[in-house]
């Protein structure tokens, strides 16, 4: 069977793909488009290693087939810093040691950005239950809630 | 070294892999590629035990697209008679562990792999191969495989002079066991059961391998090891070292789960035969059936104390699964067990009993936390006997300075005493507690080790400084060695690069495993920059015409001393590397130690917890870890280490377990089905660093990464009992144990 012809646009870029009908956002992500800060932890959507945006819906790579993509607007994490300026999560990240290993950090840097642009002011709680899909075995989570809650807060400062 | 002087050592800076691994650029084991690259699959045994009658991979062969096809009989073979030690791994059991040789051993057991030019088509041509398999009874849990009419997993394992499964044994002794327990006034005896834990890395086992037409082989994988992985790819596959360079890729975490190789001899040999670099990348099925985990235990542990709370005896048995290779970590369990702790007479064995899943790999502070889990309960019965505060039990019998341990040592000073009375004065140990909410404690140890390690810094032409070292970075360890070059040269750690080398541009360099990295790192980096520092002050003397002795280096800048003081203006790193080639040529050193020194580590918990007696649902609601961290170069990385064991401890303790189905087989195999801990069950997380530096190292180091494991299980235990009454020497303390241990009459009393 031939392949199928994908036209859709990748953090701002128009993008175009040829992928099989069973392709995964992924799989086609890290292969033909070479953007392989989305990670595969599972490939069963447990991890959220692989989170992006589809039409700024927060969703798991793996779990979406590629055709979805045509037509719609997928943001990844490479797609997140504006050239050389990080977005304040990721320099959050840094400042407070919210990574070790760093495996888990894409996916939790695209689903914190996600809860973010809807709701500037989280709770603990809702933070925790928002990154609840996104593995880490590394940090024990602590240093990722601080570094979101804080961030919150110095964007809602700078809003005012 | 002056630390209220200190710039960079005690600051928690900027990582320098920071910026890559948070916009997605750094490049983790499956994200290389190479032109002509072609896919490798491992085809896996479906039964737990089964002799392989033959293999015929004809059909394989045919398929369209497939460039190669390795079984056992390409990989070397170690007999089983002669031991091939590679640190704490042997090549006999290695190489039955990558492929399968006379029986398949566990369910997911690799029997041949496959290359192809897509994966697609590898995982078609694994299907073609047929293998004639006898299946064979199998054991998986330790009381089946330790039965006398047990299935026997190798005809050459024998135990007491008959056929066994017990693969070693080990006994720690001191005292007089027999005479201490007379001595005791209460005497507590549990029998315990832990299970295998995944290590849990998110990032699954991946490798791409070229093997060149001359025979020079690129290895790109995630380990916790790229000297580790040039050492066994070359036993198994006969290629000489210096034929292999190994380059280690990020790691998305290992925990000792990635200190021994799986895909690498594979792919390497695929290379080989089909002349094509070949990627291999594991499915978390893959790694859930195949990879770790640590062992599951069944323990027995005795203590006997005096009425006035003063521990006279402590006898513990320690089975551990190894699975289905020898080499289960029977000397962590069994040797850190009661080692937090002075205590005359004891009797510490452990037994190394194989059986039917995958053969267990490192999990961070191997084998101690099962040790201190049965240990620290008991502790805990007997403070209860003896109506003394778990914590005032512990302090009262804390090895310290001069304590003759059962495993060997003699401690030099230790900080285990300051982690228990610190834990004793902080305002979590007198917060109130609401209905069927508990606290509990536990303390722990582990070994820390040394080793071997290498460094290199230079000095580049405009004044900057490249430290390179061998050891996989896994949660920081480049941020801390870049405080510690920046402090000693007296410059902006942001002008330090720190880069992990490949196994052809740094020195034989051990493991990233027990908590050496930063500790040893530390040496040889900090043996380097000293001799560095020593040409910078040479190469200014000969520039103003003085001795080399009579110029300090101070704040990043030579100085002439004594005589000469004020005699010529200071001169910078960056003066004095423009004028490197003049005076002498390049400047850098290397150092390269097999570094002793490390000394043990010891934590105290408290940990909280709410247990819904509905559900049984048990809930930490606050958790604080008390350690000595011998001197925290990044406080931060430190923070994080004994949070994030904190977690997988509590993951241990509440969840995390392997299901069997009917068949032998795995039947929990995904993050969906093997809970460990996400973000929603967990409370912020409080670290406690008590520094006591080590006497032994230039910055105090103490390793850091392990002994955060080590006390949490049994303080869950704990707090639970606490909570409503009832002892669980079971692991995981899951909702369904949980609610069948919450009889009426316990949830009476606990109101």
């Amino acid at each position: 069977m031939a392949k199928l012809h994908v036209s859709t646009t990748v953090n701002g870029e128009p993008s175009e793909f040829l992928c099989e009908a069973s392709d995964t956002m992924l799989d086609v992500l890290r292969g033909p488009l070479g953007l392989t800060g989305s990670k595969e932890g599972c490939a069963t959507g447990d991890c959220g290693a692989c989170s992006v945006t589809l039409d700024g819906r927060l969703v798991c790579a793996c779990l979406m087939l590629a055709v979805e993509a045509d037509g719609a607007e997928i943001e990844t994490i490479e797609g997140m810093s504006q050239g050389e300026k990080l977005h304040p999560l990721q320099q959050k990240f840094l400042e407070l040691a919210a990574l070790q290993c760093g495996i888990c950090t894409p996916g939790m840097l695209v689903a914190a950005k996600s809860l973010l642009e809807q709701n500037m002011n989280p709770t603990e709680t809702e933070v925790r239950y928002w990154l609840a899909g996104n593995l880490c075995r590394c940090t024990g989570y602590d240093k990722i809630v601080h570094a979101v809650l804080d961030t919150a807060a110095e964007m809602r400062e700078a809003a005012r | 070294m002056n630390e209220m002087t200190n710039s960079w050592i005690g600051k928690s800076t900027i990582r320098p892999d920071g910026a890559d691994k948070v916009t997605g650029r750094a490049a983790y084991a499956a994200d290389t590629n190479m032109p002509g690259m072609i896919w490798g699959k491992v085809l896996r045994s479906p039964h737990p035990h089964a002799r392989i009658i033959s293999i015929d991979t004809s059909k394989a062969e045919a398929l369209a697209g497939v460039k190669a096809v390795v079984t056992a009989k390409d990989i070397v073979d170690f007999p089983v008679d002669t031991p091939v030690p590679l640190g704490i791994q042997d090549m006999r059991w290695m190489c039955r562990n990558v492929m399968a040789r006379e029986k398949a051993l566990f369910h997911g057991h690799p029997i041949a792999a496959v290359a192809a030019t897509t994966e697609a088509i590898a995982a078609e041509a694994c299907k073609l191969i047929e293998v004639d398999y006898e299946v064979l009874p199998w054991a998986i849990e330790i009381e089946d495989a330790i039965k006398p009419d047990a299935p026997i997993l190798h005809d050459f394992i024998q135990f007491e002079g008959k056929p066994s499964n017990i693969a070693g044994t080990l006994e720690h002794k001191l005292g007089d066991i027999d005479a201490g327990f007379a001595k005791a006034d209460v005497v507590i005896e549990r029998d315990f059961n832990t299970r295998p834990i995944h290590q849990g890395y998110i990032e699954n086992h991946a490798c791409l391998v070229s093997v060149a037409s001359d025979g020079r082989t690129t290895i790109w994988s995630s380990s916790q090891g790229q000297f580790m992985v040039r050492a066994m790819t070359s036993f198994l596959t006969g290629l000489p070292q210096s034929d292999i360079r190994a380059i280690p890729a990020e790691i998305g975490g290992g925990f000792g789960g990635k200190t021994i190789i799986y895909l690498e001899p594979l792919a390497t040999i695929l290379s080989k035969k089909s002349g094509r670099p070949v990627k291999m990348v594991m499915t978390r099925e893959e790694v859930m059936r195949a990879t770790g985990p640590t062992s599951g235990s069944m323990s027995t542990v005795r203590i006997g104390a005096t009425k006035d709370g003063k521990i006279v005896a402590a006898q513990g048995v320690f089975y551990l699964q190894a699975g289905a290779l020898p080499g289960s970590p029977i000397r962590g369990a069994a040797g850190c067990a009661f080692a937090p702790y002075d205590i005359p007479n004891v009797v510490s064995r452990g037994f190394d009993v194989v059986s039917n899943r995958s053969k267990v790999a490192a999990y961070r502070a191997p084998g101690a936390p099962i040790g201190a889990h049965a240990v620290e309960c008991v502790l805990d019965e007997l403070a209860e006997a003896l109506n003394i505060d778990p914590l005032d039990l512990r302090i009262r019998n804390a090895a310290r300075e001069g304590t003759k341990a059962a495993h060997g040592p003699v401690y030099p000073r230790i900080g285990l005493l300051e982690t228990m009375e610190a834990a004793k004065a902080h305002p979590h140990y007198k917060a109130p507690l609401g209905k069927f909410q508990g606290r509990g404690v536990a303390s722990g140890y582990w070994f820390n080790a040394g080793g071997e390690s290498s460094a290199q810094v230079n000095i580049t032409e405009d004044g900057n400084v490249v430290v390179t070292t061998g050891h996989p970075d896994v949660g920081g360890s480049r941020a801390a060695i870049a405080n510690i070059a920046a402090e000693l040269l007296g410059i902006d750690y942001r002008r330090v690069s720190v880069l992990i080398g490949d196994t052809a541009t740094i020195g034989y360099s051990n493991l990233t495993g027990g908590s050496r990295v930063l500790f040893a790192s530390a040496m040889v980096v900090t043996q380097s920059a000293e001799q560095v520092i020593g040409q910078l002050k040479a190469r200014a003397a000969k520039l103003w015409g003085i001795e080399a002795d009579a110029v300090v280096w101070e704040n990043g800048e030579a100085r002439p001393s004594g005589d000469h003081t004020g005699n010529f203006p200071t001169m910078t790193l960056a003066e004095i590397a423009a004028k490197a080639t003049a005076t002498g040529g390049p400047i850098g050193a290397g150092v390269q130690l097999n570094t002793t020194g490390a000394e043990g580590g010891f934590s105290t918990h408290i940990c909280d917890v709410e247990v819904d007696v509905d559900l049984g649902i048990v809930r930490v609601i606050r958790y604080t870890s008390f350690q000595d961290v011998g001197r925290a170069i990044h406080p931060a990385y430190v923070e994080g280490q004994i949070q994030g064991g904190a977690v997988q401890g509590i993951g241990w303790a509440l969840n995390e377990e392997y299901i069997y189905n009917a068949k032998g087989q795995v039947d929990n195999p995904s993050f969906l089905d093997y809970r460990m801990p996400v973000c929603s069950d967990m409370p912020m997380l409080d670290a406690v660093m008590i520094e006591i530096p080590n006497p032994k190292h230039p910055q105090g180091v103490r390793g850091v990464g392990e002994v955060p494991l080590v006390p949490v299980m049994a303080a869950v235990a704990n707090a639970i009992h606490d909570a409503v009454g009832k002892r669980f020497f079971s692991l995981p303390m899951s909702p369904p144990k949980v609610l069948e241990g919450l009889d009426e009459g316990t949830l009476q009393a606990a109101e």
